[in-house]
C-alpha cells in the first residue's frame, strides 16, 4: 500500500459457489482522488464496493481505508469506521417511510447524534446544494422522479460532510440531460469536500467528466488502470474495445450465438 | 434408487438444520440489540401504535364473535347434563386461558407479520438495508429490535382487551338470547376465575407477540429475488408464525397448567 493511498485492495476474491466474481483484484485510489471503476455488467464492480463497504466478506485478500484493514473488523469498528463515508446507491435507496429531509439527515442524526431541529436546517442546506428547494423536504420520497430522488440521494451521500463517498451508477436510468445535472453535481460537491471517490459506472462520458483516474475491471481483475485523459490513446485492447463499444475484441461477451 | 431417497432425506435434514442455525443467529442477535443501547424510542413508540392501536379493532372484533359463538355452543353442550350454570365460567376459562391468546396471536400474525415482512423485505430488495448499514446504523436495532420488543409488549395488552370484550360477548348472549339472569351471569363468571388463568393468557401472548413479529422480520431480513422473494417472505413469515403459535401453546399450555 502507498503512503498516501485512501482505499486499498490486495488481492482480494470472492465467489458465489462455483462462480468467481473478484479475482485477485488489487486497486489503490489517493486521498482526494476520483476514481470511476468502468466494465461490463456482471464483472464485479457491485461486489467490489460492497466489500470495501463491508456489506460481503472477501473470501480472500485485505482492503484497507485509512491504512486500517476493514475485512472482519467487528461490527463497532466498522460502524464507526463508515461515520466517514458517503453513499450514492444505483436506484438512491431513500427510507420511503421518512420524508425527504429525513433521509438526508439520517446520518446526522444516527450516527453523530444531532439534534432533529439542525439536522432538518443541514438537509435544507444540502438539498439547496443539489438543487432541490426547501418545499421538497417534507415529501414523501415515493412521490418524486427517479432524478430527484438521485439528487437527494447525493444530498444523503454528502451530508455528513464525508472523507470517501462511493457512487454506484449514478447516471442509470436518467436521460442524457438529468445523467449531466448529476455529472456536474458528483464533481461539484466533491470538489467542494475535497472528498476521495469511487464511482462504478458503465457509462464513459460520465466517467470522464467526473474521473481524476479510470479503472477497467474484466473477470474480476483489473486489467487497466490510468488517467482518464489517456483513455481513448491508452493502446490496451480491453480498453479500446469497451470504449468503441465493439462486439469484437478480447472481452468476451455471455451471449449465444445463434 | 435407495440412494437417491436417503440423499433427498440427508439434503431436506441439511436443509432444514442450516435454517434453524440460522434462526437462532437471528434471534441471539435480536434479543442482543433489543438489550443493549442505543434504543430508538421514535421507532418504538410508531410500532407500538402499529402493532398494537391499529390492531385493536380486528382482535376486538375476533374476541366478540368468539365471545358469543362459544356461550352458544357451550349453552347447547352443557344443557344435555343440566349444566348451563357452567356457561359463564367456562366462557371466561376457555378465552382467558386458551382462545384470547391463541386466536390474537394468529390474527396479529396475518396483520402484522405479513406487514412487517413486506416492509422489510422491500427494504432489503430496494438495498434500504445496505443503505443503512452504509450509514453506520446497525439494521438489527434499528429494524428488528424495535418490532420485536413492541410484539411482546403490545400482545399481552390486546389479549387483556380481547379477554374483556370476549366475556361482554358471551354475557350479550347469554342475557339476550339464552335467558340468563345479568348478575348471576356475572356472579358465576367471577366466582370461578382465578388471576393464573389470566396471567398465563398473558405469558402465552407475549411469547406469540415474540414470535409473529420475531418471524416477519426473520423472513424479511432474508428475502431475495424481487417482488416475488418478498411475496414469499410474507406468506413464509405468516405459515411459521401460524405453526409455531399452535406448537408453543401446547408446550406453554403443559408449562403453565400448575
Amino acid at each position: 500500500m502507498s503512503e498516501t493511498s485512501k482505499i486499498s485492495l490486495k488481492n482480494v476474491s470472492k465467489s458465489f459457489g462455483s462462480k468467481h466474481v473478484l479475482n485477485n483484484l488489487s486497486l489503490e485510489i489517493a486521498e482526494g482522488e476520483s476514481l470511476v471503476v468502468i466494465g461490463g455488467s456482471g464483472t464485479g464492480k457491485s461486489v467490489m464496493l460492497k466489500c470495501i463497504l463491508g456489506l460481503l466478506e472477501p473470501d480472500s485478500g485485505e482492503i484497507f481505508i485509512d491504512g486500517q484493514q476493514v475485512v472482519g473488523m467487528s461490527p463497532s469498528k466498522r460502524e464507526a469506521s463508515l461515520k466517514k463515508t458517503g453513499m450514492l446507491f444505483q436506484y438512491a435507496a431513500l427510507f420511503d417511510s421518512l420524508p425527504v429531509w429525513e433521509n438526508v439527515a439520517f446520518g446526522l442524526m444516527q450516527a453523530h447524534g444531532m439534534a432533529r431541529k439542525d439536522a432538518k436546517d443541514v438537509a435544507i442546506e444540502k438539498l439547496a446544494l443539489v438543487g432541490l428547494g426547501a418545499d421538497m423536504a417534507n415529501q414523501n420520497p415515493s412521490a418524486l422522479s427517479i432524478g430527484m430522488q438521485k439528487r437527494v440521494g447525493l444530498a444523503r451521500a454528502i451530508a455528513t460532510n464525508p472523507e470517501i463517498i462511493f457512487f454506484d451508477e449514478p447516471t442509470t436510468g436518467l436521460d442524457p440531460i438529468m445523467g449531466d445535472v448529476i455529472d456536474n453535481l458528483i464533481r461539484d460537491c466533491t470538489k467542494h469536500l475535497g472528498a476521495t471517490t469511487l464511482t462504478i459506472s458503465h457509462d464513459m462520458e460520465s466517467a470522464q467528466k467526473i474521473a481524476d483516474k479510470i479503472a477497467l475491471i474484466y473477470k474480476g481483475s483489473v486489467v487497466w488502470v490510468g488517467p482518464a485523459s489517456e483513455i481513448d490513446h491508452c493502446g490496451n485492447p480491453y480498453v479500446e474495445q469497451f470504449v468503441r463499444g465493439d462486439i469484437e475484441g478480447p472481452i468476451e461477451l455471455d451471449i449465444l450465438k445463434p | 434408487m435407495e440412494w437417491n431417497f436417503l440423499a433427498a432425506i440427508g439434503r431436506v435434514t441439511l436443509r432444514f438444520m442450516a435454517a434453524v442455525g440460522h434462526l437462532s443467529l437471528f434471534t441471539v442477535q435480536t434479543v442482543k440489540h433489543i438489550t443493549l443501547p442505543p434504543f430508538y424510542l421514535r421507532i418504538f413508540l410508531r410500532q407500538l401504535m402499529s402493532i398494537g392501536y391499529y390492531s385493536l379493532p380486528v382482535v376486538g372484533m375476533t374476541a366478540l364473535f368468539t365471545g358469543m359463538v362459544l356461550a352458544l355452543q357451550i349453552y347447547v353442550g352443557s344443557s344435555r347434563f343440566n349444566a348451563e350454570s357452567a356457561v359463564a365460567t367456562i366462557v371466561v376459562i376457555g378465552l382467558t386461558r386458551e382462545l384470547a391468546p391463541v386466536l390474537s396471536g394468529l390474527m396479529i400474525a396475518g396483520r402484522v407479520g405479513a406487514a412487517i415482512a413486506a416492509e422489510i423485505g422491500t427494504m432489503r430488495v430496494t438495498e434500504q438495508i445496505d443503505a443503512l448499514v452504509t450509514l453506520s446504523t446497525n439494521p438489527y436495532k434499528y429494524l428488528v429490535a424495535p418490532r420485536v420488543l413492541a410484539g411482546v409488549i403490545t400482545l399481552p395488552i390486546l389479549v387483556l382487551l380481547a379477554d374483556i370484550i370476549g366475556v361482554s360477548g358471551g354475557y350479550l348472549v347469554a342475557t339476550e338470547s339464552l335467558g340468563f339472569n345479568p348478575s348471576s351471569y356475572i356472579k358465576n363468571t367471577f366466582d370461578f376465575l382465578e388471576t393464573r388463568d389470566v396471567v398465563s393468557g398473558l405469558i402465552k401472548s407475549s411469547v406469540f407477540g415474540f414470535i409473529v413479529t420475531l418471524m416477519g422480520c426473520y423472513h424479511g431480513f432474508n428475502s431475495t429475488g424481487g417482488a416475488q422473494g418478498v411475496g414469499r417472505a410474507t406468506t413464509n413469515a405468516v405459515v411459521s408464525s401460524f405453526v409455531l403459535i399452535l406448537i408453543s401453546d401446547y408446550f406453554l399450555t403443559v408449562m403453565l397448567l400448575d
